[in-house]
């Protein structure tokens, strides 16, 4: 029975390969089908089938041997790389990526899918149907299952008057020798006259043996005397244990030494002979470099490092903790202490930053899964749809990754179903009949953005209307902005398609996705056109656990406004506000009006300074409304926070992010921005407000 | 009968006794963290009368609630000589504002009675059964039941 952890490893060593496949893939579309890329494919094909071959998955091989061997046509420049079998290839690796799935899952191959693929592979290999059985596997590259790398040399060599009469020095080979692998080196000085007198300074008189363990093969020994060989009397042989493996036979002459790839070469340093390597062997060494640099990766339990980020979380909580200690304390002197502080603030800062690049992760990955999620969609549709990726190393928290693996397929999906228009329809208003979806990553001043952008017919509101009435999600004689209309598609049960397609309407809408982004604390947001297309806006936070935040006071309390939000500070004057209706106050800000919002009355409570005068205004931006001016009673500091969930113990507030810990140990909590401005509370505050809003106008 | 408290069979069971709107109650000490004196917490917009606050328990966030003020009596108008019960029951972590703590009482599981049915009010969903002691008796808070209310009243 195989070991379940090292099949585990073979699983994940798969989604690496695939991904590099994928990319390789990807990249072969753009144009650039270089010898490197198809390599690069071809490579990653050939490991996930030896690999699978130890582990007896039979369908995974038999359909990996067959994708490698086009690809190995392609590679020896027999196919060209033209659209149809870029095609094929693309669909290849979907199925590889399957049945790896299917592998993992132990379920069966689904052979209606696989079937037609092989079979679309083998039209591009000819009638020279090879036999299926003819390939050997080589598990090289896979770690779990190490090449033999255990094979013991005996070296016996006896250097002779020409060896010394050259120069050569047989210490230098030894020391050449004990670099590759571990040596017990003997010395036979039988050959040694008895007499002084009959020694000739010119023999060599000394014969040595050497036997070297850990060694993959006798090339590196061969190499090291390739300078030598005709010098001295050489012989290499074999040590075999008592299982007495079957190896080649020890006096084999192996491959020429130049067109070794081994980087044992490069033990033979005096040798000129090195700089004739010809140029294939070493554009391969070169390959086979880049690809080991991008493996030295590490696994990692993510648990670790969320302790990790949990103690340095402490740690800064801890940091303002004694800051503003020293600072009560207000000692003598301390201007140095001061300086000490900053810098133990910014080492915290450091550390907190490198610990979460250790779980930031380039979305790379997850797009490169929709550009398959696109593919598929566009084929059931039947539409012709090119989706663009852009700002694929923008790097987010491994958390976000994942989790935004369900909601982005499902955008995809919806997109390319619901917003790109059929070819002909695209034709009829002038649009070219393949559809452009791109899916951007970027990162705006504390927030990762992420939007799928399409070209399509824009969304049909009028049609959203009717559904939403229909569906009692709105009263047919409620009246919407058009941004109201947009966002019923957010409503739970929801769906726009006539009929549910299997592609799009799998029973679950764009609620699902709205909760999901709203669980990584993020928002989602829609623009569309008419008849240009649609944007949908994913904004996430940066790290789910440490942000920059305002220190604030509103009605007795602490509270943290996310310093991303916030613009400017402004201390009001008489003159810059001015009453709109009855409720609200408007704030004038270099000619323009912006509504000011009352924390505290927001929040339930009454503010401590009733004059506006008083108090100072954050002006905010934020998703929902473009500028507005928040109200609170004083600002103290501005300081990173480490961001503590309500949601484990409490439950969700109306316009609380979650909380965090300050310097003296208390709780303060953290508005959310968004939620405050919103035009709408959740929460009834009316009784309140008229009472509240008396207070301005006696200040006016 | 709530699964964190198993009132059957025959063994010894120990609570910690308290004062709560006057009244007698207990909580079963498994499910009790720690005790600690009031300090201020800090206020939640929005929240129901008896959700007092939060406060920080080592780096954790704490909601605290008023047990008299949950149960239905008046509101206790917190001082020093307040105590918070940390209760913790599966992942939830909360904090009960109490009068007072009194003492450990163990008891074997069949001393304790089932709640006479009487007219059910908020005290009485919440209470587990009674233990009768002494001439008195003291109600044994089904922690579950209170918190599962609190949901409620918070959503």
């Amino acid at each position: 029975m195989i070991d379940r952890a090292i099949l585990e490893a073979f699983f994940e060593e798969c989604e690496d390969l695939l991904v590099a496949l994928n990319e390789g893939l990807t990249d072969m579309c753009n144009g650039q089908a270089d010898d490197e890329t198809v390599n690069a494919v071809f490579r990653a094909v050939h490991s996930i089938k030896g690999a699978a071959g130890a582990f007896a998955l039979e369908d995974l091989v038999g359909f990996a041997h067959k994708f490698e061997t086009v690809l190995d046509e392609l590679r020896a420049h027999r196919l060209a790389a033209d659209d149809n079998l870029l095609r094929v290839l693309q669909r290849a690796g979907d199925i590889l990526a399957d049945l790896v799935d299917a592998a993992r899952d132990e379920l069966p191959a689904n052979r209606d899918q696989v079937d037609p693929v092989i079979a679309e592979l083998q039209t591009f290999l000819g009638k020279e149907a090879e036999p299926e059985e003819e390939f050997v596997f080589e598990a090289l590259s896979l770690a779990f299952d190490p090449p033999e790398t255990n094979r013991r040399f005996k070296v016996t060599f006896r250097p002779d008057h020409a060896f010394y009469a050259t120069g050569n020095d047989p210490t230098l080979i030894l020391a050449a020798l004990e670099k590759i692998g571990t040596c017990t080196t003997t010395v036979q000085t039988d050959a040694l006259p008895d007499r002084f007198s009959d020694f000739s300074w010119t023999e060599g008189y000394l014969l040595w043996q050497v036997e070297i363990e850990d060694l993959l093969d006798d090339f590196a020994i061969r190499d090291i005397f390739q300078f030598v060989d005709d010098l001295c009397d050489l012989k290499i042989e074999e040590v075999l244990d008592e299982t007495g493996t079957d190896l080649p036979a020890p006096d084999e002459q192996g491959p020429d030494p130049l067109d070794a790839t081994d980087e044992a070469t490069g033990l033979a340093a005096e040798g000129p002979v090195l700089d004739v390597v010809d140029s294939e062997a070493q554009s391969l060494a070169k390959t086979e470099k880049s690809s080991k640099r991008t493996a030295s990766t590490l696994r990692v339990d993510p648990e670790r490092v969320d302790r990790l980020i949990n103690a340095v979380g402490e740690l800064i909580i801890n940091q303002s903790v004694i800051s503003q200690r020293i600072a009560e304390a207000a000692l003598p002197n301390s201007a140095e202490l001061f300086g000490d502080l900053d810098d133990y603030k910014l080492l915290a800062r450091e550390i907190q930053e490198g610990v979460m690049a250790i779980r930031a992760q380039p979305v790379k990955p997850l797009f490169q899964r929709m550009l398959r999620i696109a593919r598929e969609a566009a084929d059931a549709t039947g539409k012709s749809v090119d989706l663009i990726t852009e700002g694929e190393a923008t790097e987010v928290d491994k958390i976000v990754v994942e989790r935004l693996a369900d909601p982005l397929t499902h955008m995809i999906r919806n997109a390319i179903d619901h917003g790109i228009e059929k070819p002909q329809v695209r034709a009829e208003a002038g649009k070219p009949t393949t559809g452009t979806l791109r899916l951007t990553a970027s990162q705006r001043s504390g927030s990762i953005v992420i939007e799928i952008i399409d070209d399509g017919a824009g969304l049909n509101r009028p049609r959203i209307r009717e559904i939403a009435i229909k569906k009692g999600l709105i009263r047919s004689d409620d009246h919407l902005s058009d941004q109201e209309i947009d966002n019923l598609l957010f409503a739970p049960g929801f769906s726009t398609a006539d009929a549910i397609t299997n592609l799009s309407g799998r029973g679950v809408g764009m609620d699902v996705v709205k909760t999901a982004i709203t669980a990584l604390g993020g928002r989602v947001t829609i623009n569309t056109v008419p008849g240009e297309g649609t944007t949908f806006s994913i904004t996430l936070p940066l790290t789910l656990a440490v942000m920059d935040g305002m220190i604030i006071s509103v009605a007795g309390q602490t509270m943290v406004v996310p310093i991303a939000s916030i613009l400017e500070t402004i201390r009001p004057v008489e003159a810059d506000l001015s009453k709109l209706g009855l409720n609200n106050t408007l704030l004038r800000v270099r000619g323009e009006y912006v509504p000011i919002i009352d924390l505290a009355d927001r929040l339930g409570t009454a503010s401590s300074k009733s004059l506006l005068t008083d108090r100072v205004l954050l002006l905010l931006q934020t998703e929902t409304v473009a500028q507005c001016a928040l109200a609170v009673d004083e600002i103290h500091d501005q300081r990173q926070v480490v961001v503590k969930s309500m949601q484990g113990n409490y439950g969700e507030i109306f316009g609380i992010s979650g909380a965090t810990i300050l310097g003296d140990g208390k709780i303060a909590l953290i508005i959310d921005p968004d939620a405050i401005s919103s035009t709408k509370p959740k929460t009834q505050t009316a009784p309140f407000h008229s009472k509240k809003e008396e207070a301005y106008v006696t200040s006016s | 009968m709530s699964p964190v408290l198993d009132l059957t069979g025959s063994k010894q069971i120990e609570f910690v006794t308290l004062v709560a709107g006057g009244q007698n109650f207990c909580i079963e000490i498994t499910q009790i963290r720690e005790i600690r004196r009031w300090s201020p917490v800090t206020l939640l917009p929005h929240s129901p009368k008896h959700i007092l606050g939060v406060i920080n328990l080592r780096g954790a966030v704490i909601p605290i609630i008023d047990l008299a003020a949950k149960l239905g009596f008046s509101a206790i108008a917190p001082t020093q000589r307040h105590v918070i019960i940390i209760t913790a029951i599966e992942d939830r972590i909360v904090g009960l504002l109490v009068e007072s703590v009194s003492e450990i009482l163990g008891i074997e599981s069949g001393v304790v009675r089932e709640t006479p049915s009487g007219t059910e009010d908020l005290t009485t969903r919440s209470i587990q059964g009674i233990i009768p002691v002494g001439d008195d008796m003291t109600k044994i808070i089904d922690l579950e039941a209170l918190l599962r209310d609190g949901e409620q009243a918070a959503a």
